[in-house]
């Protein structure tokens, strides 16, 4: 498969793709709500659901992030100025640097104040902060204005697939989405 | 002649200060230099916390650990729990309710001697106005002038009512709590 274009995404990339977003989506809108419940067994088990799945994200964008390397995507279209395809690869890579930089903030946030992560209930991972309760409330900042910036970008990102489909009608969105291409 | 003289005297000294060390009698524990710490399971997650401030008193001879004895007295609201909101939370009436019971206490009861410095401390544990019986090994190591004593023992909350209502279940906040201490004493008079 040595081609120079590609018509598709595997289908690897494609369930990647899509189960990254439901679980991102998920994590972020539980992070959102968990913040502000008073201090309860449920907020305790919350805040262990919501490492999990970012340790989960944080795994599944390195495997990703390999698939990529070693999968050739297909091109944009040709229709395509150079300026639009500059700025799909700058948030391209921006949305992968945040797939992991996201939960790594999390994970360290959860070091520096004191809570390890164990992942599933059973896999410890290691702290790699000393317990200090400042750093932990700064940690806390970064973690959030790191998703506050995802947010913006997958916007963006929707904002754009959905201009290439009703917009310019080409097949940037069908060859991520192949469902739509039944009708 | 001087030089075996010398020696009598240096060897005469050490065999005293050998002596003395076997005589030591440890009677105050300091608390600064001490730790009461505990490790609790939260979602299987190991979290670290202790008690800063306790008060105690102490008789310990190596040379008779039977004899000895060991009191001390909890100041429930010095617990650091790993985390701000959970040492406010614990603070109320569901977990330690230190308004109504501010401190907890240890009184042993009996300490026997396990050999080579080791021991077995038994003792009543009062916590939230419940009293129970405790056990503990325990061991003694010389440091310099002080002495240190350590050990590790499992209390269950449950049996003091630490957690009750929506805490009662130990799917979120094990039963079983690890309590960790290393006690530096002080010989004395």
């Amino acid at each position: 498969m040595s081609s120079s274009s590609v018509a598709s995404y595997t289908r690897i990339a494609i369930s990647l793709h899509w189960l990254m977003a439901l679980a991102i989506i998920g994590a972020f809108c539980v992070g959102l709500y968990m913040v502000d419940l008073p201090f309860s067994p449920q907020k305790l088990q919350i805040y262990s659901w919501h490492k999990w799945a970012g340790v989960s994200i944080f795994a599944l964008a390195l495997i990703r992030i390999v698939w990529r390397l070693t999968h050739r995507p297909p091109e944009p279209p040709d229709h395509m100025p150079r300026w639009q395809r500059a700025v799909a690869e700058v948030t391209h890579n921006l949305l992968y640097v945040l797939m992991l930089a996201i939960p790594f903030s999390g994970w360290l946030m959860s070091s520096a104040k004191g809570v390890p992560t164990v992942w599933f209930g059973v896999l410890p991972l290691p702290d790699l902060l000393v317990r200090d309760v400042e750093l932990g409330k700064q940690l806390a900042s970064v973690h959030a204005a790191l998703n506050y910036t995802l947010a913006a970008l997958v916007l963006a990102h929707v904002g754009a697939a959905l201009k290439h489909h009703l917009i310019e009608r080409d097949t940037v969105l069908v060859r991520m989405l192949p469902l739509l291409r039944q009708r | 002649m001087q030089i075996t003289f010398r020696r009598a005297l240096v060897g005469a000294a050490a065999l005293l200060s050998l002596v003395a060390a076997q005589a030591v009698e440890y009677k105050q524990i300091l608390s600064d230099k001490s730790t009461l710490g505990f490790v609790y399971k939260q979602m299987n997650v190991p979290m670290e916390g202790s008690f800063k401030r306790f008060k105690s008193q102490l008789v310990f001879d190596p040379a008779k650990p039977a004899a000895g004895s060991a009191q001390f007295e909890i100041d429930v609201a010095s617990i650091d729990t790993g985390s701000p909101e959970g040492n406010e939370e614990v603070a109320g009436k569901l977990w330690f309710n230190t308004k109504a019971f501010p401190t907890a206490k240890f009184v042993s009861s009996a300490i026997k001697p396990l050999g080579n410095n080791r021991f077995e401390v038994s003792g009543k544990m009062s916590i939230k106005g419940r009293t129970l019986d405790v056990t503990t090994p325990a061991t003694y190591r010389q440091d310099g002038a002080n002495g240190v004593f350590e050990g590790t023992f499992v209390l269950k909350r449950a049996d003091y009512g630490i957690g009750e209502g929506v805490w009662a279940d130990f799917g979120t906040v094990a039963n079983e709590v690890q309590i960790k201490f290393r006690l530096l004493a002080a010989a004395g008079k």
